[in-house]
């Protein structure tokens, strides 16, 4: 009993970071429906660039964050600003190919730099310790303080774009872009702050990935597609929906790997289909705009 | 003669291949109500958005305090001071009435609207300011509408009939509040089917007929039958 | 009496040449070498693949990234049936098309819920359910592959050059048969759809074309013709695992950058691409991962300022089409020759 009861909270807690995952992804899509196949190299990419900062400041990789953070904010503003504005239309496909082909060149690229070799930050204590919360269930402190962030980052979002300018900028251009041109916001702009939100999320989903697991420059397109799955799980435009999404998604899979560690990964698909196929919308679709 | 606030010479505009306006020539001095009317189709809309900036002219000038404005985003016209109420009023349905007015004001051009100022105009929207847009019925939408373009302080309201779709008497109500606004200073140009109360509240009229102008003058001494001729190309 | 025509004056050069191009592709075993065979036949098959995408999603609109799902299941379905089931590899090939045909009508029903671009990930997901799936599979090796049995593949023909002649005009063939496939339903009644759907699904559906119909039947017969590829692709590399045959990489990415430099929604456009792709890797294969990289950057830059692709630019420039594939209302009183365009 108490042995299931810890694998469902490892799921939950690793379900904050699939919700991360998923929130960049959520954003961008609910501001100006780009669905960006990148999204798991950026995340990759992240944690390389955490990896860098961690070795070449000595500094640890929660602390690295104040760096890699606004790093991705810039790469995240520059890429839409500089490419991914020009996508944008009517047509699906521009977006679509554009983005796989930066995410085959950020793979690529950072197997040129980095080599294949799988890679791990370290962040020292706090990776060891856990805490019981009743007689036999451990939590580890990591997870909880990585859960902690994605409800706070989640809250934030969800905050940003209801109570602030940028907000309102970011709902009325999702609404129409026309119009929001008209009064006096530019939509390039705003896309840019959007995408630069969404790596800001994705910086920060990268360094908790990186203290949590091994990382090589292929593990991109699985991390896309947990995002994708706990979206669409959670229900389209929903941030909240994605946390709950995140969690459905890491409790599946925890179980799955809990009943023969070679279904880890095919339980959580699993789920997302049968759920895909009776609840096509999500469990809490709230469509802003 | 002080120079116009805005004057557009001879612009040409298209849609891809279609030519929807043929070397309009059009002048609006600082201060004064401009109505444009003419048929369906006879290039208004296309003639407000190329002032606006959503679809610039390929050939001709627009001049804006001054300055040419042609070919500039829309974005940036309405920080110039060009702000326009578009046809059917287009609130942002997924905010609220005040965050409507918001995102109006977010250019932070200096003058005298504000979101007091707008209430007091208008009410009924500040009874209403936390309710979502579409949940306005279409008067008070319209009323949005021209609150959420004033709230940039523009030099120049583009009015697209504003009339569409409401009853008489909404109608009168919102006409009655122009001179308030117009007494601040700021010109308009209001785009009409509803030509008796566009003749009303207007001092200049333009009538375009298949993209060109037709017939211009003062509208108190515009006859009714040379407007109808203008208007039908009969 | 007016009419409808496909045929132009370079469209009917454009067949002759093809016509010219198979008979001497056909006898390729006996004025090529070995290199030349393997090499022939591996471009056949990407010629395949990427026409198969492209009627997918250049016509269809459904941009798929998860084809590698049926190129898997096609590899896996040769190596269940001729390990399991002692089938012979040419007859398993055949009946790969017909069964990934029909996994597709479930999938379809699922992930034909998604729309635009998440549909696009909803395949990717499949196909790694599949990648997964096969890796539980113990008796085709599991999560580490398998290779197909000596005596299986001696089997089907007795000398090593019979076999290599054999797989070649297998290839050549099967590709040929999808190339024809595809020219047939273009021009069919729904091939005229489809281009409508292609040029403005909107407009096509307030037109009464039932859109999901013909989306549906373009979805399945992809999955026929890429199944049937993938268990071709697998019996000439004689080895499977999960990750080779559910790779997105080389049965997506590369399919989808040939489609895009080709030109996509063009039935000419993948061939074009695959010449591109296959001279770019003959000279920049040493350069390893950049390589990879240098295509995703042309590609996107192909997409960005060359939207068409290659051969749209051509066919722009010279209004040729290599196939019969436009329909020109030709009117009564000319009889003769109207010339390129009208």
């Amino acid at each position: 009993m108490t042995e299931w009861l810890n694998v469902i909270l490892q799921g939950v807690l690793i379900g904050g970071l699939y919700a991360m995952f998923a929130a960049g992804l959520s954003l961008i899509f609910g501001v100006m429906r780009l669905v960006n196949i990148a999204h798991g190299d950026l995340i990759v990419l992240a944690a390389y660039v955490a990896l860098m900062v961690t070795q070449a400041l000595g500094i640890d990789p929660l602390t690295s964050l104040i760096f890699v953070v606004p790093v991705m904010a810039i790469i995240g503003y520059a890429l839409q600003r500089g490419l991914l504005n020009y996508t944008l239309g009517d047509d699906l496909l521009p977006p679509l190919l554009v983005t796989f082909g930066l995410s085959i060149i950020i793979q690529n690229g950072l197997l040129e730099w980095f080599t294949a070799d799988s890679r791990k930050l370290q962040a020292g204590p706090i990776e060891i310790q856990t805490f019981q919360v009743m007689h036999g269930v451990w939590i580890g402190l990591l997870p909880l303080i990585q859960f902690a962030v994605a409800a706070a980052v989640i809250a934030g979002l969800q905050m940003l774009f209801y109570k602030t300018a940028l907000g309102r900028a970011f709902r009325a251009t999702s609404d129409d872009q026309a119009v929001a041109q008209l009064m006096g916001l530019d939509t390039r702009h705003v896309f840019a702050m959007a995408m630069a939100l969404s790596l800001a999320v994705i910086a920060v989903a990268g360094v908790f990935l990186a203290v949590r697991t091994n990382f090589d420059p292929a593990i991109g397109p699985a991390r896309l597609i947990f995002g994708f799955e706990a979206v669409i799980i959670g229900g389209l435009g929903n941030m909240w929906g994605t946390l709950v999404g995140g969690i459905i998604l890491g409790v599946s899979q925890a179980i799955g790997a809990q009943i023969d560690p070679g279904w880890q990964l095919l339980a959580g698909h699993i789920v997302f289909l049968a759920i895909l196929a009776v609840r096509p919308q999500g469990l809490f679709p709230k469509v802003w705009g | 003669m002080p120079d116009p606030l805005l004057e557009l010479r001879a612009i040409d505009a298209f849609y891809g291949d279609f030519q929807a306006l043929f070397g309009v020539s059009l002048k609006v001095n600082a201060g004064e109500v401009v109505a444009v009317i003419g048929a369906n189709g006879a290039g208004k809309s296309t003639l407000l958005k190329s002032i606006a900036g959503m679809m610039p002219p390929r050939r001709g000038d627009i001049v804006f305090d001054g300055q040419p404005v042609g070919g500039a985003p829309a974005f940036d016209v309405l920080r110039r001071g060009i702000a326009l109420v578009p046809e059917g009023r287009r609130l942002f349905p997924s905010l609220t009435v005040a965050e409507n007015l918001l995102i109006g004001g977010q250019s932070r051009r200096p003058g005298p609207w504000s979101l007091t100022r707008v209430y007091d105009l208008f009410p009924v929207l500040a009874e209403r300011r936390n309710l979502p847009a579409p949940s306005l019925s279409g008067g008070q939408q319209q009323m949005c509408a021209i609150a959420r373009a004033l709230m940039s302080n523009p030099r120049l309201m583009l009015c697209d009939e504003i009339s569409l779709g409401l009853a008489p008497i909404v109608v009168r109500d919102i006409y009655a509040r122009l001179p308030a606004i117009v007494a601040e200073g700021l010109s308009l140009i209001l785009v009409e089917q509803d030509i008796a109360q566009a003749l009303k509240a207007a001092a200049q009229v333009y009538c375009l007929q298949e993209g060109r102008i037709a017939l211009q003058g003062n509208a108190a001494e515009l006859t009714r039958e040379s407007i109808s001729a203008a208007y039908f190309g009969i | 009496m007016s009419r409808v025509e496909h045929a132009t004056r370079s469209s009917r050069i454009g067949v002759a040449l093809i016509g010219v191009a198979l008979i001497v592709l056909a006898l390729a075993p006996f004025w090529g070498d070995r290199q030349m065979l393997r090499l022939l036949a591996e471009v056949f098959t990407f010629v395949a693949l990427a026409s198969l995408w492209n009627l997918l999603a250049g016509y269809a609109g459904l941009v798929s990234v998860g084809q590698q799902a049926f190129v898997g299941l096609g590899g896996y379905l040769l190596f269940a049936l001729v390990i399991l089931a002692g089938v012979h590899p040419i007859v398993a090939i055949l009946i790969a098309g017909p069964i990934g045909a029909l996994v597709a009508v479930p999938v379809a029903a699922l992930i034909f819920r998604l729309r635009g671009a998440y549909f696009a990930i909803g395949t990717w997901v499949v196909a790694e359910v599949f990648r997964l799936l096969a890796s539980q599979i113990s008796v085709l090796g599991g999560g580490s592959g398998i290779s197909l049995p000596a005596a299986m593949v001696v089997a089907m023909a007795p000398s090593r050059q019979a076999r290599e002649f054999e797989i070649y005009w297998l290839a050549l063939a099967l590709t040929a048969a999808v190339l024809g496939t595809i020219v047939a339903l273009l021009r069919s009644r729904h091939g005229l759809a489809l281009t409508a759907i292609r040029d403005n699904e909107l407009a096509a559906q307030s037109n009464g074309i039932d859109v999901t119909r013909i989306k549906l039947i373009v979805y399945v017969l992809t999955g026929f013709g890429t199944a049937m590829i993938g268990a071709l692709i697998f019996l000439m590399k004689l080895r499977i695992s999960p990750d080779t045959a559910f790779s997105v990489n080389d049965w997506t990415a590369f399919v989808i950058f040939i489609t895009v430099i080709g030109g996509i929604g063009r039935i000419e456009g993948p061939i074009v691409g695959t010449i591109v792709f296959f001279i770019m890797r003959q000279t920049l294969a040493d350069l390893g991962s950049l390589y990879l990289l240098i295509m995703g950057a042309v590609a996107i830059v192909v997409m960005l300022w060359a939207p068409k692709g290659l051969w749209g630019l051509i066919a722009e420039r010279f209004g040729w089409q290599a196939l019969p594939l436009q329909r020109r209302l030709v009117l009564a009183p000319k009889t003769e020759e109207p010339g390129e365009r009208s």
